[in-house]
């Protein structure tokens, strides 16, 4: 018998158990442990590796809706960042033979070499219903041999995403000079590129490398700071723009970064996506929510209102700006989700700047919405129009 | 191996598709053996919802399908509830008119208030429409896997006769297992098929069949063949739609046919039947309560029988038969019907020789189910024959649609297959016992010439107009000795419309002792410019060529390969040249006008 098969058969069980008390039985892949989080899913068919790397993800359980995970393994340059930030990875079927010309090794090889706790035969279709109708929760994935009750009470040790600053884990500790480009196959003469670089600064709440390869990509000399970096720091720089980045977990937090945006706004072109929309949404004066299941996913479909035209985002928030909260603020809401009306875009002419809650850089997902690093690129160079 | 071990197993293999029949293959178990097993450890499927988005939101489409998990997502109702079995994978060679049985079923089913379960793994049908049914299963029509979800669903009853031979076949197993099998019963449909207990029926009843015989060596088959006389028809008795059916003249080719063509075997005997020549095959579509017979349509084939049904025009009312053998076959149908308890809707084959000014009816067979010809017996005569089938299943009795004894219609209904044979280069375009068509049209009008012309424009073939310009007015013609005498007047009206005839040499020498003017032309292997050559300058408006012999198989293939890829209306059996011929005579061009069908019944 093929030994890959057998592997299958003879995977150790390993078990998910929510906070509810919900509890789906599987098979263990990658390191053996205990991992706990807050469990999500994620409806991309492909794009394991980006969604692995994700610091947006950081603190989470991720499953995929896909069936089958793995099958063209892992590479060294479809990464995000610079090791797994998952806290765990939920699959129906892990894949034991990875084909793809550029695959050095297989996922679970790379899972087990970074210490990451796996499960796979799990009826994910169910648990994406559960966590659907009754929200995400917490929860553990165990393939030690304890009892059910002694892994309940280790969820109530897995800390809330809601009030918790989960930025200050993920965000560099010191400043850097990004220098790469896209990868060749998305190299595009259609990018414009300017004479005299533009100088960006892009704060780190948990920064995906696509989003620097985009920027460098359209002639940008992007320097990536800690996100506590203050006002002050960032005027010494004296950068054309300020560029907000994603990251992880609820933006209320986050008081230190939305208290230095508060000080910049109106005097640098600002652009931010993801967590950084929702810093800028709350440095704007208005307040977030947590989704009940939130957005993760390749297909998301965002509307601009303007325009009525339709982009298919990539996206990955657990968190979004509430609509009420800045109707009478000096922002106008420019892109809202087709699935559930809520805000996924905002701006300030007066102030320049703008934000998306979706992730233009894609990575995994479609370039639909990519025009907007040429807007923010259009903005720096001085464009009356934006 | 323990028992957590085993069921481990097993669940992993069902989790990778294996079939229980399967399972029991590889370990040398029965398939049901493999079901108690797997009964025993409590491995039964679970059913999903096609929702295209990976179950992110509430989808409401009732659209499921069978999988080795933990959760189902089906909830049965408390609603009265029927199964209909559709048609499966369809591919060349059934009819897809199976599907739209299955369709009216679902719709007649829902009129008197049942919840309508479709089971059917066919993408493409209408059927599988989320819409169509209450509930779709998108399951193979396995017992396994139909058992699965009649165990979730708990139906009244399941209905078999609509989706053609491959659901047909679970009636039996399904109803051993307790399935309530609704209409013709099990035993009914094992009756009409077993060709044994079937000839003690007809004997009893003194319904005339073709001499036949079961043959399980080549020994027995000449045997047999000798018994009943060359021509006869071969077939293997485990295929559908005509397959490996061929007609056989001598012992040489029956002894060449059972070697090459057939794996005989006693438990794949071959059938042989005694070749009817030149008889007309009728079909017959009839509904039944088991009290009542409703006679739905008597289609007239136009190609003479050996042509596989599904590719044979057809025409309602029978526009050759006597009266009496109409009557006669009215009558057999009943009887039959009576005979076999029939439930439902019922499909029956004649063939009627004709021999000094009489005619003979024989029963070729008796199909306890839908067959390919509902839609168009129900669109010609205005009856929609699956629907009241489906009702009648469901306990209503036939009186209560207070039909008339036979249809009555004022106007004739002409189909005629379509052929996809400019899909498939090289492949010749000759009919046979095979069934080659991949759809049917259906052409409708006062007059029989007319309504072929409209079939034959529908189905791709713009028959052409009488006196023709000068650059299209040639028709070749290239019949075989047993078809000249035939042949004759049709090339005679042909003549006398304005077309030029070329004929090959035996056709041309036999046209001009009948007086009818034509043009020699050479076969492709007796010299240039030969026929084909004549054909490509583009001036042919038809082409007649029946077969003639192995000698001639290149040439002719040459001709009619030629004819089809450049859009020359063709026909390949004298019967279909002379509905050609009227259907030229009736000058459609001139007299075409638009009516719409409902028209025809309002009257």
């Amino acid at each position: 018998m093929n030994n890959s098969i057998l592997n299958t058969i003879i995977r150790k069980p390993a078990v998910l158990i929510l906070e509810d008390g919900a509890v789906f039985r599987g098979r263990a892949f990658g390191a053996v442990g205990e991992a706990g989080g807050e469990v999500v899913f994620n409806t991309s068919m492909t794009g394991y590796q980006e969604v692995l790397t994700d610091p947006s993800y950081y603190g989470q359980i991720v499953t995929m809706t896909y069936p089958l995970i793995g099958n063209y393994g892992v590479n060294e340059e479809d990464v995000e960042s610079s090791k797994i930030q998952v806290a765990g990875f939920i699959v129906k079927e892990i894949s034991q033979i990875p084909s793809n010309w550029r695959s050095t090794r297989s996922l679970e090889e790379w899972m087990l070499s970074q210490h990451i706790v796996g499960l796979c035969g799990v009826d994910t279709r169910a648990l994406v219903r559960k966590l659907r109708t009754y929200g995400v929760m917490r929860g553990v994935i165990s393939t030690e041999d304890g009892t059910e009750a002694d892994i309940h009470a280790k969820i109530d040790a897995v800390p809330s995403m809601i009030g918790a600053d989960l930025v200050r884990s993920v965000t560099t500790n010191e400043s850097y000079r990004w220098k790469d480009r896209l990868h060749p196959t998305y190299h595009s003469k259609i990018f414009t590129k300017s004479a005299n670089p533009l100088c960006v600064l892009a704060f780190d709440f948990g920064i995906k490398q696509n989003i620097l390869r985009h920027l460098t990509e359209r002639g940008c000399e992007v320097h990536v700071v800690p996100a506590y970096t203050d006002a002050d720091e960032i005027r010494a720089l004296q950068p054309d723009g300020i560029f907000l980045s994603n990251g992880p977990g609820d933006p209320e937090p986050v008081t230190y970064a939305i208290h230095t945006i508060q000080q910049l706004l109106g005097s640098y072109p600002i652009f931010g996506i993801c967590l950084g929309h929702q810093v800028l949404g709350l440095a704007l004066g208005g307040t977030t929510y947590k989704l009940k299941f939130g957005h993760r996913g390749a297909n998301q479909p965002v509307k601009h209102l303007k325009s009525g035209k339709i982009d298919i985002t990539s996206q990955n928030h657990g968190f979004c700006v509430d609509m009420e909260s800045i109707r009478d603020k000096k922002v106008e809401v420019t892109h809202i989700n087709l699935n559930d009306n809520t805000v996924e875009g905002l701006e300030s002419r007066e102030l320049r700047c703008f934000s998306v809650q979706y992730h233009p850089e894609a990575s995994p997902g479609p370039y639909d919405a990519a025009h907007h690093f040429d807007r923010f690129v259009r903005m720096m160079t001085g464009d009356k129009d934006e | 191996m323990n028992e957590t071990e085993l069921k481990n197993i097993i669940l992993q293999a069902k989790q990778f598709g294996f079939s229980d029949r399967q399972l029991g293959y590889l370990w040398g178990v029965s398939e049901s053996d493999i079901r108690r097993l797997r009964k025993r450890l409590a491995i039964v499927p679970v059913f999903k919802t096609v929702d295209t988005c990976a179950a992110e939101f509430e989808a409401f489409t009732p659209y499921h399908y069978s999988t080795y998990e933990t959760e189902s997502e089906v909830r049965p109702s408390e609603k009265g509830k029927i199964v209909i079995l559709g048609g499966g994978p369809n591919r060349i060679g059934q009819g897809i008119e199976f599907d739209y049985c299955c369709v009216h079923a679902v719709m007649a089913l829902r009129e008197i208030g049942y919840e309508t379960i479709m089971i059917n793994s066919n993408p493409e049908t209408v059927s599988t429409d989320y819409d169509t049914a209450d509930r779709l299963y998108f399951e193979p029509l396995t017992f396994e896997d139909v058992m699965h979800i009649i165990e979730a669903e708990q139906p009244k009853g399941v209905i078999v006769q609509f989706g053609g031979q491959t659901p047909l076949k679970l009636a039996v197993p399904l109803e051993r297992a307790g399935v309530n099998i609704l209409g013709t019963s099990p035993d009914s449909i094992d009756l009409a098929e077993d060709r044994k207990r079937f000839g003690a029926l007809l004997e009893e009843l003194r319904i005339n069949q073709p001499p036949n015989g079961t043959a399980t060596t080549v020994a027995e088959a000449k045997t047999i063949a000798n018994r009943i006389g060359y021509p006869v028809l071969v077939r293997p008795s485990y295929v559908l739609g005509g397959r490996a059916m061929e007609i056989v003249y001598d012992e040489n080719r029956l002894s060449t046919y059972m070697k090459r063509a057939v794996q005989v075997s006693p438990e794949h005997p071959v059938l042989i039947d005694k070749y009817l020549e030149d008889a007309v095959e009728v079909d017959v579509d009839a509904v039944s309560d088991m009290s009542d017979v409703y006679v739905g349509g008597i289609m007239e084939h136009i190609e003479f029988a050996g042509i596989h049904s599904g590719d044979s025009a057809c025409v309602i009312p029978p526009r050759t038969l006597m009266s009496e053998t109409v009557d006669t076959i009215c009558a057999q149908t009943i009887t039959l019907a009576k005979a076999l308890h029939a439930c439902g809707l019922m499909n029956i084959q004649y063939a009627v020789t004709r021999r000094d000014g009489a005619e003979q009816v024989y029963v070729l067979e008796v199909n306890p189910r839908a067959s390919r010809t509902v839609p168009f017996v129900s669109k010609a005569t205005g009856v929609p024959l699956a629907k009241i089938a489906a009702k009648i299943m469901a306990g209503i009795s036939l009186a209560s649609f207070g039909l008339p004894p036979r249809p009555t219609i004022h106007h004739i209904a002409v189909k005629e297959a379509v052929l996809p044979f400019l899909k498939f280069p090289g492949v010749d375009i000759l009919l046979g016992p095979e069934m080659r068509s991949t759809g049917e049209v259906m052409g409708i009008d006062t007059d029989f010439g007319r309504a072929y012309a409209k079939a034959q424009a529908g189905a791709g073939m713009m028959l052409p107009e009488p006196n023709p310009p000068l650059d299209k007015r040639q028709v070749v013609i290239s019949v075989t000795d047993r078809d000249k005498p035939a042949i004759v007047e049709s090339a005679r009206w042909l003549a006398e419309m304005g077309f030029e005839l070329l004929a090959t040499g035996g056709t041309f020498e036999f046209l001009r002792q009948h007086k009818i003017p034509s043009k020699r032309v050479f076969k492709v292997k007796e010299d240039r410019p030969h026929i084909v050559d004549i054909m490509k300058n583009l001036n042919t408006a038809l082409v007649i060529n029946t077969p003639l012999d192995a000698s001639s198989a290149y040439d002719e293939l040459a001709l009619r390969r030629c004819a089809l890829e450049h859009h020359i209306p063709y026909v390949t059996t004298v019967a279909a040249a002379r509905a050609a011929v009227l259907g030229i005579r009736s000058n459609l061009k001139e007299n075409l006008q638009v009516k719409a069908i409902q028209d025809y019944f309002s009257t």
